[in-house]
């Protein structure tokens, strides 16, 4: 997993609330057995749409996603992160998420910044007025700054430090391989084993 | 110190705790299906790493597998990801229920069917809806797919431990109201929101005299309002389910286990930092209008008006919901015409719920135009409602009955909504284009679900006195 400390992107303003896994990547991009290139399938029903955000030129190249509450509700899917990684995006911004996509995306590099809805509106704001505006997000002071503004954000230190370390979490237990071990040794015998 | 069900088996299952970190939690189980899997075992390949508990590990085929013949899966992006389950289960030595195999089936039926779902135990899988074991007093919740590899590696999960939301049904259920009604009519009291960042326990007389299966519809939909698991203690009705199942405990094992599931209901004087209520009682059939499973409401009501919401973020999801489910405001719910019924999905397709729709449909006929789908669980489902002749209700109402796999539930195999479509379905969600691009969902229960094949449009079944009998 690539480090993250700071990020300084534009934005893309997202005016939608509940926006489900479903919505990020639709059921029929999920066939796929690889780990990469699920872009196409990012928004694919609402990008049909000409007046979608994504399909307005300004917003090109943009690596910040502001959206409304309840962001990735819905399936578990992964895909939903690694579409919006493959597309471009190192940052999302919403006041609330759904708590598997939210785990996800912060495994994968991911952030998800939880700001008000207040916040969020700014944003939008101001990035509806100059889409040029650059959002700056500093990981290691916990902090969104755009427009002259500046914004807090809360996340638990253990996962700030894996995210600015980079690191993966199944090395992170394995160097705690002898208390599974251990652990395993007092299973009760009445305990399901498959195979 | 007292402490809640949730509380006993997180304990239980605390392999290390250290100031600051999250608790590294063991495993018991762990499910697998083909979609969330392939690239877990791709990242053991590239690591060099095994899987570490296979005799904790089961896989089936459910998402992309066709439910119209057991032999051929047409889509070669479909066929390709089974295959690759196949293969992956064989080079790792995980056991798999392919299509075909008597107990292949949904992954949350198929697992429960068997007894291997158990009160105390620690489950997980890669898909959302494993909230629904926690119907056993299981700890049960969806990972994803970096989660999924990870408790293959290592048969543990690194976890924050959630705050604890009491959801306490009082009263009775009236007679034609189910557990689907329940817990549709909690998801839009509580909003898809409502239950996030919490572990819940569902209680209260209501919740105790639910069957198995109507425990399981409660609780997998725990994750339609954001609640990361959703459990009920076991008690006598759970004892009785699990008792000679295939991997229930036998002899003094069974003994043994009874007593430490005894143990584990929440004691009293335990504290929730949440709590909600509901009066079953005041429960009517209860359906979704919109485009989240919070957008929802009894049979009996109309379309609400987008602007009678509280929020600006509900008034901007609901103006978006009435026009993509093209309806208008202040229309009955009852007036809604379907043209596709769904009965099925790890929701609503065991064997009690295809019992209620065949006994709505017994001596009727699904209405002209509307094509209907009764799609079990799990194989396993699917040959015990043979056996009770159910099959034949259905296909002579003019019913399809179809083999196991999660169907019309989501847009990945075959069976979808065409764009423009209405259904009444016993699924869990109604988000855009679920069903299938274009296709627009109406939550039900198996017995609104059945009424409305009959009649053609939202119905319950105490509507058809006058309709359809013959
Ligand atoms: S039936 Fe539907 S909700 Fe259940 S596992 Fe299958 S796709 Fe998911």
């Amino acid at each position: 997993m690539e480090k993250f400390t700071v990020h300084t992107g534009t934005a893309v303003p997202l005016r939608r609330s509940n926006v489900d896994t479903d919505q990020i990547i639709p059921a029929v991009y999920l066939k796929r057995v690889t780990r990469t290139g699920f872009e196409d399938g990012l928004f694919s029903a609402w990008r049909e749409d000409p007046s979608f955000v994504l399909n307005n030129p300004a917003y090109a190249g943009a690596s910040v996603l502001v959206a409304g509450p309840e962001f990735g509700t819905g399936s578990s899917r992964e895909h939903a992160v690694w579409a919006l990684n493959d597309y471009g995006f190192r940052v999302v911004i919403s006041p609330r998420y759904g708590d598997i996509f939210r785990g996800n995306s912060l495994k994968q590099g991911l952030l998800t910044v939880e700001l008000p809805q207040a916040a969020v509106e700014t944003l939008w704001d101001l990035v509806e007025a100059d889409p040029a505006t650059a959002i700056e997000v500093d990981l290691a002071a916990r902090e969104v700054r755009a427009g002259g503004q500046s914004w807090a954000f809360e996340l638990d230190d253990f996962l700030r430090w894996r995210l600015m370390e980079g690191l993966d979490d199944i090395g992170l237990t394995l160097r705690h391989e002898e208390a599974i071990t251990a652990f395993e040794g007092h299973r009760p015998a009445f305990g399901v084993l498959v195979g | 110190m007292s402490r809640t069900l949730a509380q006993k088996v997180w304990d239980a299952h605390v392999v290390r705790r250290a100031d600051g970190e999250p608790d590294l939690l063991y495993i018991d189980l762990h499910l697998l299906h083909e979609v969330t899997s392939p690239q877990a075992f791709d990242g053991l390949r590239l690591a060099g790493r095994k899987v570490r508990r296979t005799d904790l590990t089961i896989a089936t085929e459910d998402h992309n597998t066709p439910t119209d013949n057991l032999l051929t899966i047409a889509d070669p992006v479909s066929r390709t990801q089974i295959e690759t389950l196949r293969r992956n289960c064989a080079e790792f030595g995980v056991k798999l229920h392919p299509l075909g195999d008597p107990q292949q089936g949904v992954v949350h039926v198929m697992g429960p069917q068997q007894g291997l779902t158990q009160p105390g135990m620690t489950i997980v899988c890669g898909d959302s809806h494993t909230s629904t074991h926690g119907a056993f007093g299981a700890l049960a919740f969806g990972i994803g797919t970096s989660e999924v590899e990870h408790v293959l590696a290592t048969q543990t999960l690194p976890q924050a431990l959630p705050k604890q939301m009491a959801v306490t049904v009082t009263g009775e259920l009236p007679p034609g109201v189910s557990a689907k009604d329940l817990i549709l009519a909690l998801i839009t009291q509580e909003g898809t929101g409502g239950g996030r960042g919490y572990v819940v326990e569902y209680r209260g007389p209501a919740i105790e005299k639910l069957s198995m299966e109507g425990r399981m519809t409660v609780s997998n939909m725990s994750i339609e309002w954001g609640a990361k698991a959703g459990l009920i203690a076991p008690d006598e009705t759970t004892f009785a389910w699990l008792k000679g199942r295939n991997f229930a405990p036998e002899g003094q094992d069974w003994d043994d286990a009874v007593a430490y599931w005894r143990s584990l209901p929440t004691d009293d004087g335990a504290t929730f930092d949440k709590e909600v209520f509901l009066d079953a009682s005041a429960l009517t059939p209860f359906v979704t209008w919109g485009t989240n499973p919070g957008q929802g409401a009894s049979l009996d009501a109309v379309i609400p008006d987008p602007e009678s919401f509280a929020s600006e973020s509900e008034r901007a999801a609901a103006r978006r919901a009435v026009e993509y489910m093209d309806l208008t405001p202040g229309t009955p719910l009852r007036d809604l015409s379907v043209d596709v019924v769904f009965v099925g999905s790890c929701t609503n397709g065991r064997l009690e719920d295809l019992r209620t729709a065949a006994d709505v449909l017994r001596g009727r006929k699904v209405a002209d135009g509307v094509r209907m789908l009764v799609v079990p669980g799990s194989a396993a489902v699917r040959e015990q409602a043979e056996q009770e002749g159910l099959h034949e209700v259905f296909t002579d109402a003019g019913a399809e009955w179809r083999f196991a796999g999660c169907s019309m539930c989501l847009g990945m195999n075959p069976d979808t909504l065409q764009p423009g479509q209405r259904s009444a379905s016993t699924s869990n969600r109604n988000f855009e284009g679920r069903q299938g691009k274009g296709g627009r969902t109406h939550l039900v229960s198996p017995a609104v679900a059945a009424a409305t094949a009959v009649t053609g449009h939202l119905s319950a079944p105490a509507d058809l006195d006058a309709v359809g009998a013959r």
